[in-house]
This record gives C-alpha cells, sequence and structure tokens, in this order.
C-alpha cells in the first residue's frame, strides 16, 4: 500500500505539487495524466525518494520514505523519465551493478538477469555498450533494472514515450503480466495507454488532483458516452430524421459521418437502429460510443491551464 | 560486499570504460618524471633521493586531480543518472564513500606505477627509504584531500568545467596559504597565531613534513580531517539539493 498525504513541494515560489493525497492499493495499476509540467515526474520523484518533499507525507508498505530511505528504495522500481543509464557500461555490467545494489549475488543475481533479459528481449544486446543500443532497446534496459528485484512496487516515468507502436505494445504486455500482486504508477500522455493497462487513473495538473476514477467512468464523463456514430451512406434525409427521434438531444455531421447524441439517461441504440431498418438505409458504420478520454482530459485539464 | 563496494566497483571500473584513466595515467607519468629530470635537476643534484620528485607533485595535483573528480557528481546529475543511483536502496554514505575511494584507490594505483623512479634512485645510490615511503604516503594524503574537495564542488553543479575550474581555485588557495605569498600579503597587524592557522591549513606545509620523511599524527590527521570534513560536505550537498 502507498499512501500519499498532503504532499506538496515548491521549488522557491513556484508550486510543483499542492495537497496530493492519495493511496494506491497492491494489485492496482494507476495512470498517472497530465499536460506537461503538471507535477507527474515531481511526485514520482518524492515517492521514489529523489527529491524531498515540502510537506507532506509518503509511506509505502508502512515504511515512511523521509525515515526510511533505504527500505523504501528496496521494495520499489523506479524507471526514471528518459530512462537514464551508465551509458559506457554494457548492459550485462549495469543490470549486475543494480542487482547487486540491490541486495542480489552470485546465481540468484545471474538467474534473475537472464529470466528479465529474456522477458525483455535483451539478449541479443547483453554484451554491448548501453550508448550504442537504440531508444527502444535503452528503454527496455531501463525497465529491466526497473524489475530486476522483482520489486512489490513499481513506478514508471512514461515508460513507452519514444518507443515505436509494436514496443509499446510489448511494454503494455509487460506491464499488464507485471502487475497482478504489485503495485504499478505510470505516467503518460498517451490516453490509449490508460485505457489500455491502468485499472485506475489519476489526473493531475497545476500541481492538483482534477480526478482520480477508472478510465472506463472517466470516459463516461464525455460527452460522446452513448452517442451513435453512423456512416450511412447516400440518405441523404438521416440527419432531420434522427433529430426527430424523442431520445436524441443533437445531432453533430463529422464529413460523412453522423454522431447522434443522446438525451440524459436515454439509450440510443435501439431507437437508432429501428429507424434505420424503417428507412431501409445503407449502413456503412454503426456503433456506440463509450466515451472519449483525450475529450474528458482536455475538459478537465482546460480550466487549470 | 557492503554497498559501498558496490558502488566504488562500479566506479572504479568506469574509468577503463573510457579512455580517462589511461589518459590520466600516462600524462601523470610523464609530467611527474619530466617535472622531475627537467626541472628538479634530478640527476645534477647527486643525491640519492626523490625530493626533486615529490616537489612537483602538489602543483600536477593541482590540475590532474580536479580533472578526475570533477566527473564525480556532475556528470551523473548531468546524464540523469543521479536519480537513478538515488533511487536505488543506497545509504549517502555509501555513495559518497564509493565514489570517493574509486578516485582515490585509483590515484593510489597511479602513484605506485611511478616506483621505477623509486628504483632507479635504488640503483644509483643509497636512498632513505623511509623518506621515500613516508613521501609517497604523503602525497597520496594530498591527493585523497584535494579528491574531497573536489568531490564536494562537483556535487554543487552540474557542469564539470565549472567544477573544474572551481576545484582547481579552492585546492590552490589551500595550497598557498602556505606560501609567502599568501602569508606576507596579510596585513601586519594580525596575530601570529592568525598566520599561522592560516599556513596550518596548508597542504603543502603537512606534505612537506611527510617529504622530510617527518611521520607526524598531526599530520595525517590534517588530511584525515580534510578528506572527512569535505566528504561529510558533499553529502550535505546532495542531500540538500534534493530538498530543492
Amino acid at each position: 500500500m502507498i499512501r500519499i498525504d498532503n504532499l506538496t513541494k515548491s521549488y522557491g515560489p513556484f508550486t510543483a505539487v499542492k495537497g496530493l493525497s492519495f493511496s494506491v492499493a497492491p494489485g492496482e495499476v494507476l495512470g498517472f495524466l497530465g499536460p506537461n509540467g503538471a507535477g507527474k515526474s515531481t511526485t514520482m520523484k518524492m515517492i521514489t525518494g529523489y527529491l524531498a518533499p515540502s510537506s507532506g507525507r509518503i509511506t509505502v508498505f508502512d515504511h515512511d520514505v523521509a525515515e526510511a530511505p533505504v527500505q523504501t528504495k528496496q521494495l520499489i522500481g523506479y524507471l526514471p523519465e528518459g530512462a537514464p543509464s551508465y551509458e559506457a557500461m554494457t548492459v550485462q555490467q549495469f543490470l549486475r551493478f543494480v542487482g547487486r545494489v540491490r541486495g542480489l549475488r552470485g546465481t540468484a543475481l545471474e538467474q534473475r538477469l537472464s529470466q528479465v533479459a529474456a522477458q525483455l528481449q535483451l539478449d541479443a544486446v547483453l554484451p554491448q555498450t548501453i550508448e550504442t543500443l537504440s531508444k527502444g532497446f535503452k528503454r527496455r534496459v531501463g525497465l529491466a533494472q526497473a524489475i530486476l528485484h522483482d520489486p512489490r512496487v513499481l513506478i514508471l516515468d512514461e515508460p513507452t514515450d519514444g518507443l515505436d507502436p509494436n514496443q509499446k505494445q510489448e511494454v503494455r504486455n509487460l506491464i499488464a503480466s507485471l502487475s497482478r500482486d504489485k503495485i504499478v504508477i505510470v505516467s503518460t500522455h498517451i490516453l490509449e495507454e490508460v485505457a489500455a493497462v491502468c485499472s485506475r487513473a489519476i489526473i493531475i495538473a497545476g500541481g492538483r488532483m482534477l480526478a482520480d476514477d477508472t478510465p472506463q467512468q472517466l470516459a463516461a464523463r464525455s460527452r460522446y458516452h452513448g452517442a451513435v456514430s453512423m456512416i450511412l451512406p447516400g440518405a441523404t434525409n438521416a440527419e432531420s430524421e434522427l433529430v426527430k427521434l424523442p431520445q436524441v438531444a443533437s445531432v453533430e455531421v463529422d464529413q460523412e459521418r453522423l454522431v447522434v447524441f443522446p438525451k440524459a439517461g436515454e439509450s440510443l441504440f435501439a431507437p437508432v437502429n429501428e429507424l434505420i431498418q424503417r428507412h431501409q438505409w445503407q449502413v456503412e458504420a454503426l456503433h456506440v460510443e463509450r466515451g472519449r478520454l483525450d475529450e474528458v482530459f482536455r475538459d478537465i485539464t482546460r480550466e487549470v491551464a | 560486499m557492503s554497498k559501498t563496494g558496490v558502488v566504488f566497483q562500479r566506479e572504479f571500473a568506469s574509468y577503463f570504460c573510457t579512455p580517462l584513466a589511461y589518459v590520466f595515467t600516462v600524462i601523470f607519468l610523464m609530467l611527474a618524471s619530466s617535472f622531475a629530470f627537467f626541472f628538479g635537476g634530478f640527476f645534477s643534484n647527486g643525491q640519492a633521493d626523490l625530493r626533486s620528485f615529490f616537489n612537483y607533485h602538489p602543483w600536477l595535483y593541482l590540475f590532474l586531480v580536479p580533472a578526475l573528480s570533477m566527473g564525480l557528481w556532475a556528470e551523473e546529475r548531468k546524464s540523469g543518472t543521479l536519480e537513478l543511483l538515488m533511487t536505488l536502496p543506497l545509504s549517502l554514505r555509501d555513495m559518497v564513500l564509493g565514489k570517493f575511494l574509486a578516485a582515490w584507490v585509483f590515484t593510489g594505483l597511479v602513484l605506485a606505477l611511478t616506483c621505477p623512479m623509486w628504483f632507479t634512485v635504488n640503483y644509483l645510490g643509497d636512498p632513505d627509504n623511509g623518506v621515500i615511503l613516508a613521501s609517497y604516503l604523503g602525497s597520496w594524503l594530498m591527493a585523497g584531500a584535494m579528491l574531497a574537495v573536489g568531490s564536494c564542488i562537483s556535487a554543487c553543479t552540474k557542469n564539470q568545467v565549472i567544477a573544474f575550474i572551481l576545484t582547481v581555485v579552492v585546492c590552490f588557495l589551500l595550497m598557498a596559504s602556505g606560501l609567502g605569498i599568501v602569508t606576507d600579503w596579510l596585513p601586519g597587524w594580525v596575530a601570529d597565531w592568525f598566520i599561522e592557522a592560516v599556513a596550518a591549513l596548508s597542504f603543502l606545509t603537512h606534505f612537506n613534513a611527510f617529504a622530510k620523511g617527518v611521520l607526524d599524527l598531526r599530520d595525517v590527521l590534517y588530511f584525515a580531517i580534510m578528506m572527512g570534513g569535505w566528504l561529510l560536505a558533499t553529502a550535505i550537498v546532495i542531500d540538500m539539493k534534493k530538498a530543492n
């Protein structure tokens, strides 16, 4: 369990994090969302003990980060933003160093090292110096050092930044496979990622928490939630007919796509479907929107920005 | 192996990952011996000792030690690995001591490589090997004190060039405080004890005692306190930087 209580961080007159409080339980994958400069990285740096909070308290499985820094750090695996590593070392040397600092020795260390290398497909580059690797490999080396000691808490600052779509998917699968009994905190500004891997999302901007909910519930705040979007080629009167439905609040036309918004509490799919049947319109696409996270994100964070 | 040892090992190995270790060693050996031969008059003195060799160590260290110490923390801060290091389960003591010891042992190793000089005087004459041994010890201790100064200054910045220049200046002041150029410059009304105190702060005063073959516990203590004090300051600087 991570508990964060009234956490504040100021740099001179500038306050990066203002009175943040939340807790995360094992098994949760918490997505940390926010525009650039929202305080995501600062908060993560405080949880991992790199920065000292100006005020407030952080405990990780009942260890206070300020009072027992070494014990808490042992529980946490951390991928800092940009995945820094000792570039002149080989991947193997670097991972061995981190493993030893984490207290792994001998065969236990070598076993973990080969497991993690296999998990992140690093086998081929183990003898290479890190500076010669591509961005994707460097990111995976950073992930490897974070999970090497099989930590109970994993904190990843923009783990998929700069990866290609395949690598992004691999990292997401990895997070999903790790997270059963662990606490995972992931910061990102890629919203599809949140929907894909997170069981909970916190949106912060200007150092304050603006939303704390499941990705589904957040998406449901979107005005698109429950809207029906369709493409009806040749149905020239569709817009005027759809507006007449009693459940419909409004209809928007986006090029050839029609988006029908429901009145509060109304379900649209059945009546729209019936209307289409009645007029025998040709249907090219028809689906119910679950809500658009990016729109919710913009709405929530715009007020602060 | 303790955590300090793990940090030490990584830092020490890192010197050999880059040309740093080799460049440093070659330059030090070349300069140390050529100073002894050309400026120190190693042969023309007609004496079987290494004074002409050790006399130039403080001035060699003045530029070479800061070159070694400037990267200790500044480089880590710049490349972002400091964040990685500081979020690993290491105490400040492990980090500060591990890094410092790596640099200090490395300078010790380079110093040991000058042993052909020692062999040479033993071949040519009959030197007082006790004095030479004391001089080596003094030289190594002085290098350690300067490295500790450099460690603290390197922790203050992420710019290695700034760390280098400031370390040279501070080390120069700490050396020169024992020379006439500083003590003479102090106004006449300053009490003698103050002038002596300033002179006692100097690396040179204490190193010269070793070079004469005098092994005084106070001189050893001086370097030990210098190292301890500056390393403590390093830890404090790193901890303070965490908070702002």
